[in-house]
């Protein structure tokens, strides 16, 4: 079975790039660009797509929270195209910018915050094989992209020439920022029981049965660190009940009170792409990533040799399709996050600015720092007390298939992936090239 | 225009060290001050890590960057703290008006 | 022209004009704006240095926290004189002259030594004795391990043109790195006690006490 396994995998792995495909007719640097445009044009439809599905999750969810139905006309019962026609109403306003604005930085804030913020997703896989770009350092990128909104708000804020923009935008660069902190430290607690920073190995290493293999589970101190981080990413996307920069009842609108039409709609968009965002790292980090968690897919793996070859070589259709269904699982489980995201902001109270800040700086900071540390602490607890450094399985690092490993550049000589349909160009790493 | 040498990244430094240097003395507000020390640090960081990729320094370049990173965001801290005191004593960042001993 | 020299070009450029631009500007927020454009830049060429994790690192700290700071510092330190302070132009005429003679000075100096036989002298770097299997040469786990003190080994050659491989152990850098956390924490507590609310001098007392126009 396991020499099976092997070689279906085998069979199935080396893959042809988007970039070498195009090569065969084009010259290479316009390949590379013409890949690099197709990645783009595939990340951002799934990044567009979400905020508008969210956005309409969030009118219906919010409606049935306060006994009310929600958009119920547009689009058939139950309003589908409410978001795409509010976008076509606010793509008509006018695009106004204030006198007393500094017009040339007013014009670049909303495509600051939402380049940062779509960028995020460049590093993050939704299932094996299917990300843009296979970093080694994958999570502390997407950590780090996701610190640049900051600059965003701030000159949006500053820019708009008005108070009420510039008290929001202060507000909320301090919130941010604060909750950077414990939000990388959080999210360092699974990566230490997994020993890397790659995030498609971290996808990986959590197949199987749900309750031994996900990374929340693998210590107490994961568990915990699941709904800190949680919370702090609530806090870090601005949302209710964190949402001081926003807040309709004290500051207008905050950062973006002379904002309208399509850069107002921007900063909209940027929002639920960051929920996405924090939503999706939760998932791959804790909640086993793209794999069900009761061993269906172990069942299926026959499967992946179906097809071999159709339509190019070493593209196989049973393999897609098996890929396609972790996407899927990926997608409704951050889905179900944003879902808790936006129930818990319809239901609790929103936070003073101190309050805001105190919870940070003195409940959940010095919180996820000691999870770090039992965290570090746990496999000395456990070999000194078990003689192991893990509680239940094999090792973590143990765990990754062939398919993974033969999947870095560098081993195969070029990059390739399970044929995918997002394979990993990594064209940006001159190293794994000109080696 | 064949393949990007070590020397082109000493120039890129090169030229990021003159421009901090010019923005350091020509600046009169206290931050601008600031920035060009920012970018004078990130010529040193440049300059490391080209050397550690090109040269037998290897990761050491990369490691010196990063204590660069982190000494600069110290250095920061600090300078803004000191610029917080100076404003709460001259009433303006203007450095040229620090022109007194008087505290 | 290569990708990887395209791209060198691009971020180069862009690296040395938002440089150029932090000088240029006269608003300080638009020299802020310049210098995240400036240090973006040199975060993409780290990432073509293969260094991905000091690349994240300059995103992260230098660009996401302390140029946060800076504006943080133009922010509460608005209320003072005019937002546009020039220096005379005799001053940055004389700047601009020594800046340039410096520039000069190092371009010169990198012109004239060649770097090809200083590389084919050292020995490049090989990737075996790498400390797990499957990783890239420069990746955090190779980072992780130089800090400990295990380099990856260095193939030169010796007189017969043999490649010879020297493994290399030197001493790790884990006590700098603490000594600079340390270093860091002290400075952020003394930071924060030097910013702590303090009495603000009037506007009308520095007049009278410094006699007229300064």
């Amino acid at each position: 079975m396991v020499s099976r396994k092997a070689e279906v995998r085998a069979a199935v792995v080396p893959g042809e790039t988007l970039e070498r495909f195009f090569s065969g007719w084009i010259p290479p640097i316009s390949a590379f660009f013409a890949a690099a445009f197709v990645h783009a044009l595939l990340l951002f439809h799934v990044l567009a797509v979400a905020p508008l599905f969210y956005i309409w999750l969030e009118r219906k969810v919010s409606a049935r929270i306060q006994d009310r139905l929600g958009p119920t006309r547009t689009g058939g019962r139950f309003g589908w195209l409410q978001t795409v026609a509010d976008g076509i109403k606010l793509i008509q306003k006018e695009d106004l910018c204030p006198g007393a604005a500094d017009s040339v930085l007013f014009r670049i804030a909303p495509f600051m915050a939402t380049v940062a913020a779509f960028m995020a997703m460049v590093a993050l896989p939704v299932s094996r094989g299917w990300v843009a770009v296979s970093l080694e350092t994958g999570a502390f990128l997407i950590l780090a992209l996701l610190s640049l909104e900051v600059l965003g708000i701030i000159l949006a804020g500053y820019a708009s020439g008005s108070k009420w923009a510039l008290f929001g935008a202060i507000r909320e660069a301090a919130q941010m920022v604060s909750y950077e902190i414990p939000l990388a430290i959080c999210a360092l607690v699974p990566l230490l029981a997994a020993g890397t920073l790659n995030l498609m190995e971290v996808g990986e290493m959590q197949s199987g049965f749900f309750l031994t293999r996900w990374l929340i589970f693998q210590n107490p101190f994961c568990f915990i660190a699941f709904f800190v981080f949680f919370t702090v990413a609530t806090a870090s996307v601005k949302r209710a009940p964190f949402d001081l920069a926003e807040a309709e009842s004290e500051l207008v609108a905050g950062f973006h009170t002379e904002y309208s039409g399509l850069r107002w709609s921007l900063f909209f968009m940027a929002e639920y792409a960051s929920m996405f965002t924090v939503s999706s790292i939760a998932t791959l980090l804790f909640l086993g990533g793209w794999w069900t968690g009761f061993g269906i897919e172990d069942l299926l793996d026959p499967l992946r040799t179906w097809g071999l070859g159709i339509p190019v070589k070493n593209f196989s259709v049973g393999n897609y399709l098996l890929n396609l269904f972790g996407c899927v699982v990926f997608l409704v489980k951050a889905s179900l996050l944003v879902t808790v995201q936006i129930w818990v902001r319809w239901t609790l109270p929103r936070l003073r600015i101190d309050q805001v800040m105190t919870t940070c700086l003195k409940y959940l900071l010095p919180m996820s720092c000691v999870l770090f540390l039992g965290a570090a602490a746990w496999p000395l607890l456990l070999t000194s007390t078990l003689g192991r450094p893990i509680l239940f399985g094999t090792p973590l690092g143990d765990r990754l298939g062939v398919a993974v490993r033969v999947t870095q550049p560098e081993l195969q000589g070029d990059e390739a992936s399970a044929g995918s349909i997002a394979a990993p160009p990594s064209p940006f790493f001159i190293g794994s090239r000109s080696r | 225009m064949g393949a990007i040498g070590l020397h082109h990244y000493m120039m890129i430094s090169a030229f990021l060290l003159a421009t901090g240097i010019t923005c350091m003395v020509t600046k009169r507000n206290a931050i601008g001050i600031l920035m060009g020390i920012e970018l004078v640090l990130n010529a040193a960081s440049l300059n490391f890590v080209a050397l550690g990729k090109y040269t037998r320094l290897g990761l050491d370049g990369q490691i010196f960057s990063l204590f660069i990173i982190v000494l600069a965001a110290a250095e920061a801290a600090i300078a803004l703290a000191i610029v917080l005191n100076y404003y709460n004593n001259f009433v303006t960042i203007d450095v040229d008006r620090g022109d007194e001993l008087k505290g | 022209m290569t990708i990887d020299a395209l791209l060198f070009w691009i971020f180069a450029a862009l690296a040395c004009g938002g440089a150029l631009g932090v000088v240029l500007a006269s608003r300080i927020v638009r020299m802020a704006f310049w210098l995240v454009v400036s240090l973006g830049s040199v975060a993409a060429l780290f990432f073509l240095l293969n260094a991905e994790f000091l690349g994240a690192a300059q995103l992260l700290i230098y660009v996401g926290g302390t140029i946060v700071i800076l504006v943080f510092g133009v922010m509460l330190t608005a209320g003072g004189a005019a937002p546009r302070l020039k220096a005379t132009p005799g001053e940055s005429l004389l700047c601009i002259a020594v800046a340039a003679s410096l520039f000069g000075l190092c371009l010169f100096t990198v012109g004239s030594v060649d770097w090809v036989e200083v590389a084919r002298r050292q020995g490049s770097i090989s990737h075996e004795n790498r400390p797990t299997a499957g990783t890239v040469g420069h990746g955090t786990h190779a980072l992780g391990s130089a800090l400990v003190g295990f380099r990856p080994a260095v193939v030169t050659t010796n007189k017969d043109g043999q490649p010879v491989k020297q493994v290399v152990l030197q001493t790790g850098y884990l006590l700098p790195f603490e000594i600079i956390s340390v270093h860091l924490l002290v400075v952020l507590l003394g930071a924060a006690y030097l910013a702590r609310p303090k009495q603000r001098r009037e506007a009308g007392a520095i007049a009278a006490s410094s006699g007229g126009p300064a």
